[in-house]
C-alpha cells in the first residue's frame, strides 16, 4: 500500500513519525531543491553569518539538477541525485531545521544518526527516473542562485511523486535491511 | 583514399546524442523487461516497471531518459585510408556534443576546469577516443555517461599470484560497495590486463558493448557468467531496495599485460546505459 505525504510547505510530525523504512510512498507538496553548489552557497551565506535566501524550518528537500524545460514544460527530467556527495553539508542543512531529505544512494554510520538525531526522513526516489519524475513536477520556481543554472535553489510543487522512505524516525536503515534479507553470499 | 568533412561527424554527434538520450538501447530495455518477471522481490518488481514506463514515456515524448546526460564519450575508430578535410576533427566532435547538448535540451553537465570549477570559454564538453583500424571505415560510439555510476567505478592494479579469484572478487567488491548509489540495475564493465589506462579503457568499451553479446572467448564468457552470478546474490536489488537482479549483465574485455602484473578495471554503467553506434 502507498501512503501518502503531503508536504505544503513543511513535513508535519506526525506523518513523520508514522512512516517507516521500506515504506512506499507518494509525495505531494512543496519541495526545496539542492545539489553540491546550492548547498555550498547556502553554507557560505551561514558561515559569513548571512540569512538563508529560504526558511528551511521543517522543510523536505530534493536533490535534482533537472534538464532544461522543453516549450511547455515546467521543467525537464528531474531524477534524484546521489545523496552521498551532500554529506559534508548534512549537519549543517539538519541544523537549519531541514526535517526530511529526498534523493538516492545510501547513507550509513553517522551519516544517517544525523537524520534520527535531528528528527528528520530520509526518502530514496528512483534514480534514472527522470523523464517520470519531471512530469510530476506541477510548478518551479528560482528562489536563489539562478546563475548556477541546474543547481539554482528552487522550489518545486509536486504531485504523486513516487519515494520509499530509508531512514525512518526510529532508526530503521531500509538499504541495509532490504540489502540483508536478500544476500545470498 | 576516402575523403570525408569533417562536418559529418559534427552533425552525427549531433543526432546520435539526442537520440542516445531520448532512447535507452532495445539490448538494455528487454534486459529490464525480463527483469520485471525474474525479480523476486515485490518492491523490486514495482521499481523495475516504473523504470520501464520512464524509457517508454521518455521514448514517446521525445525527454532525457535521465536528467544527469553525463559526460558524453566518443569512440571514433578511423580506416587509416580515410582522410579528413574542412577543419579539425576534435573541434567538429567538440562542436557536435554542444550542438546535440542544446537542441536535445540536454542538461549541460561538465564543467571546464575540475579543480576551480569553472567553464572557461571553449572547454571541451566531451571525452573522445580514437582508435585507427584498417580500411576505409569509420564507426563512431556515442554515449552518454552518468555521474552516479560513473563514480564507483574503481581501478586496481593486482599482480600475477592474484590470479582469477582476486580480479572477481575485486569486481564483486566493487558492485557491492557502489549500492544503491550507482542506480542498480547495473551493468558491468571489466577490463582485464594491459597498462594502467589501457584497463580503464577496456572496462570503458566493455560496459558500451551491447548486452546480449557475450565474450567469444569461452573462459572469459563463463567468467562474466560466474561475475552476474555472484553480483545478483549481494541482495542490493533495483534501486537498493533488495532483490535478485542487481545487474543486467557483465561483460569483460581482456588484453595482453606484462608478465610481472594484472592490472583491472571496473567500469559501472547505471541502467539508463545510453550508447549508439554507427557506421559512417
Amino acid at each position: 500500500m502507498t501512503r501518502l505525504i503531503e508536504c505544503r510547505p513543511t513535513l508535519d510530525e506526525t506523518t513523520s513519525l508514522a512512516v517507516r523504512a521500506g515504506d512506499a510512498v507518494s509525495l505531494s507538496g512543496d519541495l526545496v531543491t539542492i545539489r553540491d553548489a546550492t548547498a555550498k552557497r547556502l553554507l557560505d551565506l551561514a558561515s559569513a553569518g548571512l540569512s538563508l535566501p529560504i526558511d528551511l524550518t521543517g522543510r523536505l528537500l530534493y536533490a535534482v539538477g533537472p534538464s532544461p524545460a522543453k516549450p511547455g514544460q515546467v521543467v525537464g527530467s528531474a531524477g534524484p541525485t546521489t545523496i552521498e556527495r551532500f554529506v559534508k553539508y548534512l549537519p549543517f542543512l539538519l541544523g537549519a531545521g531541514v526535517k526530511g531529505v529526498v534523493a538516492k544512494g545510501e547513507l550509513h554510520g553517522d551519516d544517517a544518526r544525523a537524520f534520527q538525531e535531528a528528527g528528520a526522513i530520509y526518502l530514496a526516489a528512483i534514480g534514472g527516473l527522470g523523464a517520470l519524475l519531471g512530469r510530476s513536477v506541477e510548478a518551479a520556481t528560482v528562489v536563489a542562485f539562478g546563475e548556477l543554472g541546474p543547481e539554482a535553489l528552487m522550489q518545486f510543487t509536486v504531485r504523486d511523486f513516487p519515494a520509499v522512505v530509508i531512514l525512518d524516525r526510529h532508526g530503521g536503515n531500509f538499504h541495509e535491511t532490504a540489502r540483508a534479507a536478500w544476500r545470498r553470499v | 583514399m576516402r575523403s570525408l568533412d569533417v562536418s559529418l561527424l559534427t552533425e552525427t554527434v549531433a543526432r546520435l546524442l539526442v537520440e542516445a538520450n531520448y532512447r535507452i538501447p532495445p539490448d538494455i530495455l528487454e534486459a529490464l523487461r525480463a527483469a520485471c518477471d525474474e525479480e523476486r522481490s515485490e518492491l523490486g518488481r514495482q521499481t523495475l516497471a516504473h523504470l520501464v514506463r520512464n524509457y517508454e514515456v521518455a521514448a514517446a515524448e521525445q525527454l532525457p531518459v535521465c536528467q544527469d546526460s553525463g559526460v558524453t564519450v566518443v569512440l571514433l575508430e578511423v580506416g587509416q585510408d580515410v582522410h579528413w578535410t574542412g577543419g579539425s576533427l576534435e573541434y567538429a566532435i567538440f562542436a557536435g556534443i554542444r550542438q546535440g547538448t542544446s537542441s536535445g535540451y540536454l542538461r549541460q553537465s561538465v564543467v571546464g576546469d575540475p579543480l576551480l570549477r569553472r567553464t572557461p570559454a571553449g572547454a571541451p564538453p566531451g571525452v573522445i577516443h580514437y582508435e585507427i583500424v584498417e580500411g576505409e571505415a569509420v564507426r563512431l560510439t556515442v554515449a552518454s555517461k552518468g555521474f552516479g555510476a560513473e563514480n564507483m567505478s574503481a581501478l586496481k592494479m593486482f599482480v600475477p599470484a592474484d590470479g582469477t579469484p582476486a580480479v572477481a572478487q575485486f569486481v564483486v567488491d566493487t558492485v557491492d560497495r557502489a549500492g544503491a548509489n550507482a542506480c542498480p540495475p547495473v551493468i558491468v564493465g571489466v577490463g582485464v590486463g594491459g597498462t594502467f589506462e589501457k584497463a580503464a579503457l577496456l572496462a570503458k568499451k566493455a560496459v558500451l558493448r551491447p548486452i546480449d553479446q557475450r565474450h567469444p572467448a569461452r573462459d572469459t564468457a563463463a567468467l562474466e557468467a560466474d561475475l552476474l552470478d555472484r553480483i545478483n546474490r549481494l541482495g542490493i536489488g533495483p534501486q537498493g531496495l533488495g532483490g535478485t537482479v542487481t545487474a543486467l549483465a557483465v561483460n569483460v574485455e581482456v588484453y595482453p599485460t606484462h608478465i610481472a602484473g594484472l592490472p583491472v578495471a571496473v567500469n559501472i554503467g547505471c541502467h539508463s546505459n545510453r550508447r549508439i553506434s554507427v557506421e559512417l
